[in-house]
């Protein structure tokens, strides 16, 4: 047994009780990564170094809090001071940023030592993280599989055990989606919830930075200690922080569920479909109630998302020119020329496709009937969500169509990959909260995920649900033959 | 044929606020290159803007100050292009709903009144600064982030006597309220024009061409009058005007091709996802009216009515808040309103200008100013000595009459005093007297210039024409 097969509390009372030390933890991961790593390829960037010394010097000090000396992953579009932050982008291949994102601040007050930064699709765009410009993740529990994407390398480090939680970033399903191909726990906070300075934007009105784990609890721990306004991000949210974890309570009494039909019906694998209703019979179960409604407009979410997603990026991504920092093409005869080659040479296609699609959203004479038309239909999947959050507690249904595809299966058909998409997008549309959890296994053995989907700021509850199903199963107990 | 001008001007104008617009660095002019930085201003991967509060304020106030209806929901949009000197390679502006819009100023040439619209005012992010060195090229991002004030005109100007006049007054206007130094020097004020030419009676517009590099009022009325001049020749010789961008060539006076322009540029403006719009509310809006000091225009009106100026010396006195100041607080330390006028209008300026000075830059008080003048209207000093004196207190400072006693510059009045130098130049300058007689008049100025010399300027010119009078007709 791995020591972080122990949920957080259970780690933290070993080290008050001196069974093991901040130096064990941080040398369990690094070691596990050592072992698995070469395979799974999480990992863009390890710094050894600099984690044992924190480790050395946390155990001297001796501060206690939950999350006190644990180790961490760090998705690599998150910031980290002089440690090397790509994106997984060729264009930022040398990058050392010398600043650190507010979340990387908070979790070093909270005392997580981070051991290296994660894979993902370039930019965070993709569904498997074959997008990377650097290494091709792949899924703990078959390795012919992809992890999901685009937090892959977020998702697959804490399935094979190589660090107890990890930060991803969720802009139309990126930690949910990766959460449940891998069968982990993963959480995508309400925007606004978490502070995104120091998030390499990629669609800023959808961005949230939100924690990957083994299980619910750690999962309110890492969250709790993330959130809250930032004065570096006008767009967080002037929420308190709350103590997620005190609220999981195993009790679902009286809750009521909303499981609306589009996420039941075509698309949906019978076997994805199945796991969803037998979760339902485990919260009935618990004593809560719930009936089909309908979001209706969430069947125009995959082509808003991608016209509104892609404008952002197309503007976001434009300060990669070479100028400041980052890949500069060789041999450029003009300024133009300078642009044009080292964009060319520096992003990959998906990046490049999504770019040319922004770009041409936001043109004079598109731009109506496509942006303005997009934020549009964005306002009405936002309602349809309030309307049916306004007499249920939560939303539940499948984090994804179907379990984890294999490597290689379906990137050069990118209208099939966006689809994968298509349950988790919606919420990031809204804005709400939304989280997945394992709920059984495909028949090729992979993982499965339920989503669950709350109120704007509340995340409390859905970890309360999230929690007590959790805890009426056995899925989040398995772990990865590797 | 007769052609009708078309003039509408855009300025720019950056806000002299303590720090950025979206980051917490310096806004200030002249530092070393890249010091006045943040990550945010440097465009880094995950920066985000925060609004800059003040800004929005001062905005509001020139705004208000032009007369324009101010927005009660303002909000930031991003204007896409590429250029080195945009680090995010995008400009955070204002598209849809500027702070303020419809707003007017008046000017005055040729003894007319004219107002001219103001389309909008919108609040911006300035760029950095790239130096051209050879094969190379140099980003300075110290400006980057400035906030700066976009103003249009509507195309209202007929001539580009009223373009220089506008913008003599709009410079006037901003400066009154304090919100920039509007130094073309420095950048702080930019002009761009469009002129564009129609047949007289003609309703629709001609194709406009846009002047760039107008680095000074002066450069702004020529290229506007060598544009107007060039296109006329065009159009009466049978040609067309192709709508481009000109550069006003400050050597030759001439303006030349930049570039054509191929439609309108695509900036692919869309909404700001990093900031949230501004709500402006009345409380606020009065709160920033009420900051407004007196304008010139006023200012002008009250010199004339209540200090009795003449209408040129008001309107001088008012066109930069400085001198107004200044001149207001000369009259209050005790000095005649129209000597002190004269003297704002004349040796300071005179001084100014052959120094290259700012006033703030000398010892010049008004209390000394003051003191000078009062001892001129007592005649204790002549015009000539208070030269003198002026130049004293300009360079050194202090005050006035003490620098009068401590020289020995005080004007000799005293009749036995002055018979003495009177007698002594009739003594020395026969020739002169016989002159006079003669009818030669001014045979006079010479002998007063004598006795000056001979008096170091302290003698009383005009007790010294009397006295000479009388002497002469003695001899």
């Amino acid at each position: 047994m791995s020591l972080f097969d122990h949920k957080l509390t259970e780690i933290q009372s070993m080290i008050e009780k001196k069974e093991v030390s901040i130096p064990d933890l941080v040398d369990e991961s690094f070691k596990r990564i050592a072992a698995v790593d070469g395979e799974v390829k999480a990992f863009i960037t390890l710094d050894e170094e600099r984690a044992r010394k924190q480790a050395e010097d946390a155990q001297a000090t001796g501060k206690t809090g939950v999350l006190s000396g644990i180790p961490i992953g760090v998705k690599d579009n998150i910031v980290t001071k002089g440690l090397r932050t790509t994106a997984a982008s060729q264009i930022l291949f040398n990058f050392d940023p010398i600043y650190d994102a507010t979340v990387v601040n908070k979790l070093r007050e909270a005392g997580t030592i981070t051991v290296g930064k994660l894979n993902m699709d370039e930019f965070a765009m993709g569904s498997s993280t074959e997008n990377s410009s650097f290494q091709k993740t792949r899924n703990p529990w078959n390795l012919n599989h992809v992890p999901g994407g685009s937090s892959g390398g977020s998702a697959a480090s804490v399935a094979a055990g190589e660090v107890p939680f990890s930060l991803g970033s969720d802009t139309g399903g990126s930690i949910r989606q990766p959460a449940s191909f891998c069968g982990v726990v993963g959480m995508k906070p309400t925007y606004g919830r978490v502070s995104r300075f120091g998030l390499i934007a990629f669609a800023s009105s959808l961005d949230q930075i939100g924690p990957i784990t083994r299980n619910v609890e750690d999962n309110a721990h890492l969250l709790e200690a993330i959130v809250g306004a930032d004065p570096q991000d006008s767009t967080s949210a002037n929420v308190p922080a709350e103590n997620f974890a005190a609220g999981l309570t195993g009790d679902v009494k009286g809750l009521r569920i909303a499981v609306p039909k589009e996420y039941l019906g075509e698309g949906v694998s019978e076997e994805v479909r199945q796991s969803v209703l037998d979760a339902l019979k485990v919260l009935e179960g618990l004593g809560a109630t719930w009936e089909e409604v309908s979001l209706p407009h969430s069947k125009y979410g995959v082509a808003t998302y991608y016209l509104l997603a892609s404008s952002e990026a197309s503007s976001n991504l434009a300060r990669f020119d070479g100028i400041r920092y980052g890949y500069r093409a060789e041999g450029a005869e003009n300024l133009i020329d300078l642009y044009k080659k080292t964009r060319a040479e520096g992003f990959g296609d998906e990046v490049k496709r999504r770019i040319m699609l922004g770009t041409f959203a936001l043109s004079s004479g598109y731009y109506d009937a496509y942006y303005k038309k997009a934020q549009q239909v964005r306002t009405l999947i936002k309602k349809d969500f309030e309307d049916v959050l306004e007499s249920y507690d939560v939303i539940i249904g499948p984090t994804t169509p179907t379990p984890a595809f294999k490597i290689g299966e379906i990137i050069d058909d990118p209208l099939t990959m966006y689809a994968n998409d298509i349950l988790t997008i919606p919420v990031n549309l809204a804005g709400v909260p939304g989280i997945s959890v394992p709920c059984g296994f495909a028949e090729n053995g992979l993982p499965l995920g339920l989503q669950i989907i709350g109120r704007h700021f509340d995340e409390k509850t859905v970890y309360r649900v999230a929690h007590a199903y959790e805890q009426a199963t056995d899925f989040h107990k398995e772990k990865p033959e590797l | 044929m007769q052609f009708e001008t078309v003039i509408g001007l855009e300025v720019h104008v950056e806000l002299k606020t303590n720090s950025k617009i979206f980051s917490s660095a310096p806004a200030h002019f002249g530092a070393e290159p890249n010091t006045n930085t943040t990550v945010i201003d440097l465009g880094y991967p995950g920066v985000l803007p925060v609004m800059n509060e003040k800004a929005v304020e001062f905005a509001m106030k020139a705004a208000m100050a032009i007369n324009c209806e101010i927005a009660e929901e303002t909000k930031w949009d991003r204007k896409n292009y590429f250029y080195p000197d945009n680090p995010k390679a995008y400009q955070i502006s204002q598209y849809d709903k500027p702070v303020g819009e419809h707003g007017w100023v008046e000017i005055e040439v040729n003894g007319e009144t004219k107002r001219i619209g103001i389309t909008r005012l919108h609040l911006e992010e300035d760029a950095g600064k790239l130096t051209h060195a050879g094969k190379h090229s140099l980003c300075d991002y110290n400006r980057q982030g400035t906030p700066l004030v976009e103003i249009v005109s509507e195309p209202d100007i007929r001539t580009p006597e009223e373009a220089y006049a506008f913008l003599e007054k709009l410079k006037a206007i901003i400066q009154y309220t304090e919100v920039s130094d509007c130094k073309m020097e420095e950048g702080s004020l930019r002009c761009d024009a469009n002129i564009s030419l129609r047949p007289v009676g003609q309703k629709e517009f001609g194709t406009k061409t846009e002047l760039k590099n107008l680095n000074s009022f002066n450069f702004v009325r020529k290229g506007l009058e060598y544009e107007e001049k060039r296109q006329a020749d065009v159009l009466s010789s049978g040609g067309t005007i192709d709508q481009e961008t000109r550069r006003f060539d400050e050597a030759t006076g001439k303006t030349l091709l930049m570039r054509v322009k191929e439609g309108s540029d695509d900036y692919r403006y869309f909404p700001e996802p990093d900031l949230l719009s501004v709500i402006i509310d009345d409380e606020w809006k009065e709160r920033v009216r009420a900051s407004i000091p007196e304008l010139p225009d006023a200012r002008q009106k009250r010199y004339m009515e209540e200090l009795g100026l003449p209408v040129h010396d008001a309107k001088i006195l008012t066109m930069s808040k400085e001198i107004a100041d200044f001149f207001e607080a000369t009259v209050a330390a005790g000095a005649a309103a129209k000597l002190a006028s004269n003297w704002m209008m004349g040796e300071v300026p005179a001084y100014l200008n052959a120094e290259g000075k700012e006033l703030s830059e000398t010892k010049l008080t008004p209390e000394n100013l003051a003191g000078m003048i009062k001892l001129l209207e007592e005649g204790t000093i002549s015009s000539k000595i208070a030269k003198t004196v002026f130049k004293e207190i300009i360079e050194n400072g202090g005050d006035a009459e003490a620098i009068v006693k401590e020289k020995g510059l005080v004007q000799i009045s005293d009749e036995s005093a002055l018979l003495k130098f009177v007698n002594d130049a009739l003594d020395a300058n026969p020739q002169s007297i016989a002159d006079f007689k003669e009818g030669k008049k001014k045979a006079i100025g010479f002998l007063v210039g004598q006795i000056m010399k001979a008096s170091k300027g302290q003698a009383n010119p005009q007790a010294i024409n009397k006295l000479l009078a009388e002497e002469i007709q003695k001899r």
